[in-house]
């Protein structure tokens, strides 16, 4: 078998396939080259005999290239012919210019193989029989999935009907797949009664600054080439927007960019940029940054868990009475600074309380972000943020405390400035509008035993929501009533097994679990339909990244098995739907499930994406903006891995021109185009979290580890991320850990009031006492288990206030001998 | 206090309720005990490499690189005695480990850290644990850093290298 080969890999030969095809995982999306050829051939060394042009006669110098064994596969057409593959990172993308992460250097090792990481795919429908897992038809899955669905809808009404649903891009989202799925729930179905992928509502991670009229994705990702100053709030971007970071923000530190910046802005003052990073944790790119810029350019504000918006509160209040605002802008492009200003209002003295950092940082902040320049400019300042806000204390306060900072100094809309998120995945939301006005709270319905069948698509709330503990528990109460009751039929046809599973659900408290996936993952122990769908490469799939670069995904590859992109999955759901209340003779529920005629995605792009802007089509949801009819993907396969930034502007020839930078003009996203402050009390810790604080001894924050992404739904195959986290690990301060008589690699409970958890202990001496570090959304070991049901008022969780007791459980021999425990931050 | 041993399997409880769930999809929820074997553990080759003597054990001295090239001159490597066993650890002692110096991800020179044990990338800021089969710590390659196969003759007490384990930077092979 060629993967037990370690020393060699095949070269593509000149005359290999190659394909586009955008990383799979992190908001970057950075570009990659997919080479395809016959397994039985191989391209030469020499430079003219191989696809990539370079010379394997001799050693290649360092930095040339990246070509690892993780990105090779080799894989099984349908037709049974072997082929080889290599994808590797793009030079002539301007995102990641060559480089790679850990992540998406895994992408081609992740292709589906029968012998290889992915062998576990799900490859044709499932279903549960009360004891055991049987392989189906999609006739047979659909007649029992419509055939529930149908009787549900007619019966109870679309609010029996519960979904959890991915709204993304990468892998198992994108533009065709975010508007199948919307189009079949919100405009077929019309159910209100759906949560995302991490969070237990139908809402947004950035509610305020989008009600302030900015949009959270605002610049691009060469503006962080250009700022003055970059203040990093709750990202650690060196883990997980991995090649921006190293890309783009390194350059600017180490003053690799200066000379560009005196040529974008003649006559400013230029220099190296410097970073003011807002972390409790001392993370891994608190430590990077340090080793890029000097410990004299790099400042970490080490703020008390939860107080974000008191820091930014402090900084407005104190650039506001130096006069460091911008007065002329505030009247002109902005309303509502004066009434912000009563409530933000917050001293010095008073934000160093809130926020435990000395008046002298606060101020040396200020100072670095905000001060006029020696030329006399404005400094160019990019605000950066990512989860340690969206779950932090208030998502909706400390959003607008930041925003309102940002407007007040004019750091948006200029280049080199912006007030960004981050971003965790990349971004393809194109949907019919919401059926509801209000936000429900879906995982609290779960546990008050509403709802009668629970499609999860694409997504895992049982690693990834929060009060995950109590949900799963009654979930799996609710999905063995069904359980029992399917396990006591007897020669059942689909339409009594229909009836049986609805008598269950209806009468006796039962929920219908369906999971749509790539692989059965964790929901396999709940579900009792699994149904097999496709990721990039298997399919084409449109996605923007963090600075809105659309590019298409090319397809290259068969799916495993039966298995169907997402967007036909919900047109065959709703086709089946139409056919059946066709037969009833209900022609106006029939017309509810028309507009699936999909053949392949690009139909369903066409239909969703390619709506905006339409004449005479209804209004729809999308990031595309109004101008999404432009794009084609005849012109997205020219665009290449460097795609447009949305909004498209025009098409020139077969260029589509897009938008490097936002609100450039002044002109925001609100009815009157003026961007709104918005009031923003600092209110301490919700009370439920600060009784957990004041009755538990640390405080478990939780976040993303650079070498796993999201849920390990592949890298819990993979023995490279396996071995090296055989479960969620925690980071303890090491006197602590010695208190407890915890060692590295030892198992710790976490617990409180609201459930228990299990973690790999992991003492690194850049923890603080009483605080620990653990590792979100993993297969063993659920950090949500102990986070608390509180959510802001748009039912956004505060993942990060979570605070447990710690004891220590024991040891495995395994994880001692195997796994490295040094220190995860360099330097 | 008696020691608790635990099984991987404990961790089910954090992902999942306590029925139990046959047949195809639940037999992958929990990975094979196969990988639970040594990173230094088995590997396969099939390239014909050189055998190269690297020093003699007692002459090494303890948590210092020593620099060789192998399977030849452009491939830097270096050899380290740990002062106590590792896994995969040859001589005497069981402590003696080689590494290419070329880092996995874009094959800029790895350093190593006498203080910590560690080989760190100053490019991209990748780290491999030198007592750990050259585990990465932290960083952006997809693969540990390869390690040098040694061979250990008590009669002479020499150390020799005889192949490498994981594909050398910059190479469509291991020998050029």
């Amino acid at each position: 078998m060629t993967t037990t080969i370690k020393d060699r890999i095949a070269l593509p030969p000149k005359d290999a396939q190659r394909t586009n095809m955008t990383c799979h995982f992190c908001i970057v999306g950075c570009g990659y080259h997919v080479y395809k050829w016959d397994a039985n051939e191989e391209g030469g060394r020499a430079p003219g005999q191989n696809a990539l042009g370079v010379d394997f006669t001799k050693q290649v110098p360092p930095m040339a290239l990246i070509m690892t064994r993780a990105m090779t596969n080799t894989i099984t057409d349908h037709a049974g012919r072997r082929w080889n593959i290599m994808i590797v990172p793009d030079k002539g993308c301007s995102v990641n210019s060559g480089l790679s992460s850990t992540r998406g250097g895994k992408m081609a090792s992740y292709m589906y193989a029968h012998d290889g990481i992915g062998k576990e795919r799900v490859k044709n429908p499932r279903i549960f029989r009360g004891d055991k897992w049987l392989d189906t038809s999609w006739e047979n899955a659909l007649a029992i999935y419509a055939g529930l669905t149908k009787k549900i809808l007619d019966t109870d009404g679309p609010s029996g009907l519960l979904y959890d649903c991915f709204d993304h891009g990468g892998a198992g989202g994108g533009f065709e797949n975010t508007w199948g799925t919307g189009k079949l729930m919100f405009s077929a179905l019309q159910t209100p009664m759906v949560r995302i992928h991490n969070r237990p509502a139908y809402n947004s991670e950035c509610h305020a600054t989008r009600d302030m009229g900015v949009g959270e994705l605002n610049n691009s990702y060469e503006d962080a080439q250009l700022s003055d100053c970059i203040i990093a709030t709750g990202c650690n971007s060196y883990e997980t927007q991995t090649n921006y970071f190293l890309n783009h923000w390194l350059p600017n530190l180490n003053g690799a960019t200066v000379d560009k910046k005196k040529k974008w802005f003649p006559g400013e003052t230029a220099a190296a940029a410097k970073i003011i990073i807002v972390d409790p944790r001392r993370s891994a790119t608190v430590a990077i940054c340090e080793q890029i810029a000097g410990k004299d350019n790099v400042l970490h504000l080490d703020i008390e868990p939860g107080s974000d918006t008191a820091l930014f509160n402090t900084l407005l209040t104190y650039v506001v009475d130096q006069g460091w605002h911008d007065k002329d802008y505030i009247a002109k492009f902005t309303r509502g600074f004066e009434d912000a200003m009563k409530v933000n209002r917050m001293s010095l003295e008073d934000g160093s309380k809130a926020t435990g950092i000395p008046v002298a940082k606060i101020r040396q902040a200020a100072d670095w972000a905000y001060k006029t320049k020696a030329s006399g400019h404005r400094p160019r300042t990019f605000h950066a943020y990512e989860k340690g806000i969206i779950w932090g204390n208030d998502n909706y306060v400390i959003q607008s405390s930041l925003v309102s900072l940002v407007l007040a100094t004019q750091n948006v809309g200029r280049r080199g400035t912006g007030v960004c998120r981050m971003g965790g995945h990349q971004e393809g939301y194109t949907r019919p509008p919401y059926p509801g006005d209000k936000k429900i709270y879906i995982d609290q319905e779960v546990i008050q035993g509403r709802g009668l069948m629970y499609t999860i698509w694409g997504t895992n709330p049982f690693q990834t929501t929060l009060n995950a503990e109590e949900h799963r528990r009654v979930l799996s109460r609710r999905a063995q009533i069904v359980n029992q009751a399917m396990a006591a039929t007897k020669g059942a046809s689909v339409e009594q097994m229909v009836d049986v599973i609805y008598d269950a659900c209806k009468n006796k408290g039962g929920m219908y679990v369906v999971g749509i996936n790539l692989y059965p993952t964790t929901l396999a122990e709940e579900a009792h339909m699994l149904l097999p769908a496709t990721h990039p490469g298997e399919m084409n799939l449109t996605s923007m990244n963090g600075e809105r670069r659309l590019r298409l995904s090319e397809k290259f590859m068969d799916p495993p098995g039966s298995a169907r992109p997402d967007c036909l999955i919900a047109a065959d759901i709703a086709n089946t739907l139409k056919a059946m209340y066709a037969r009833d003779g209900k022609a106006d529920m029939a017309k509810r499930f028309e507009g699936f005629d999909w053949k392949t995605e690009e139909d369903a792009f066409n239909d969703g994406f390619r709506r905006a802007g339409r004449p005479g089509v209804g209004p729809i949801d999308s990031q595309g903006g109004d101008t999404g009819y432009l794009a084609t993907y005849d012109l997205l396969r020219k665009a290449g891995n460097n795609g447009v930034q949305l909004p498209i502007k025009r098409v020139e020839g077969d260029k589509l021109i897009g938008t490097e930078m936002n609100y450039t003009d002044g002109k925001f996203d609100t009815k009157d185009g003026k961007a709104e402050f918005k009031p923003a009390p600092w209110n301490g810790l919700p009370k439920i979290v600060a009784d957990q604080k004041a009755k538990h001894r640390y405080w478990i924050n939780n976040g993303r580890a650079n070498e796993v992404w999201q849920t390990a739904y592949h890298d819990q195959y993979n023995s490279f991320v396996r071995d090296r986290y055989p479960s969620a690990f925690i980071e303890m301060n090491p006197d602590d850990a010695r208190t407890l008589g915890v060692a590295a690699g030892d198992v710790v409970e976490v617990f409180n009031d609201f459930g228990s958890t299990y973690a790999m202990a992991y003492p690194q001496k850049a923890i603080k006492a009483g605080q620990t570090f653990m590792l979100f959304g993993y297969i063993r070991g659920v950090a949500g288990d102990v986070t608390s049901p509180w959510v802001d008022r748009n039912v956004v969780p505060y993942y990060k206030g979570t605070w447990a007791s710690i004891k220590r459980v024991g040891s495995v021999d395994d994880w001692k001998q195997t796994i490295s425990f040094k220190e995860r931050r360099f330097g | 206090m008696e020691e608790l041993k635990l099984s991987r399997r404990i961790f089910l409880k954090s992902s999942g309720s306590a029925a139990a769930v046959v047949g195809t999809a639940g037999a992958v929820l929990v990975p094979t005990g196969a990988h639970a074997a040594s990173p230094t553990g088995g590997t396969s080759t099939n390239l014909n490499y050189p055998k190269r003597g690297v020093g003699k054990a007692g002459g090494m001295p303890v948590n210092q690189a020593v620099s060789f090239s192998y399977p030849d001159p452009s491939s830097p490597c270096v050899a380290l005695r740990m002062g106590s066993a590792v896994p995969g650890g040859v001589g005497p002692n069981k402590d003696i480990v080689a590494y290419s110096t070329l880092c996995t991800h874009m094959g800029c020179p790895v350093q190593y850290e006498a203080g910590t044990k560690v080989f760190k990338c100053g490019c991209h800021f990748s780290m491999f644990d030198a007592e750990n089969g050259g585990q990465m710590v932290c960083g952006q390659a997809t693969e540990d850093l390869p390690r040098v196969l040694l061979d250990y003759d008590a009669r002479t007490d020499t150390v020799s290298a005889v192949g490498v384990d994981g594909l050398i930077y910059g190479r469509q092979a291991n020998l050029l």
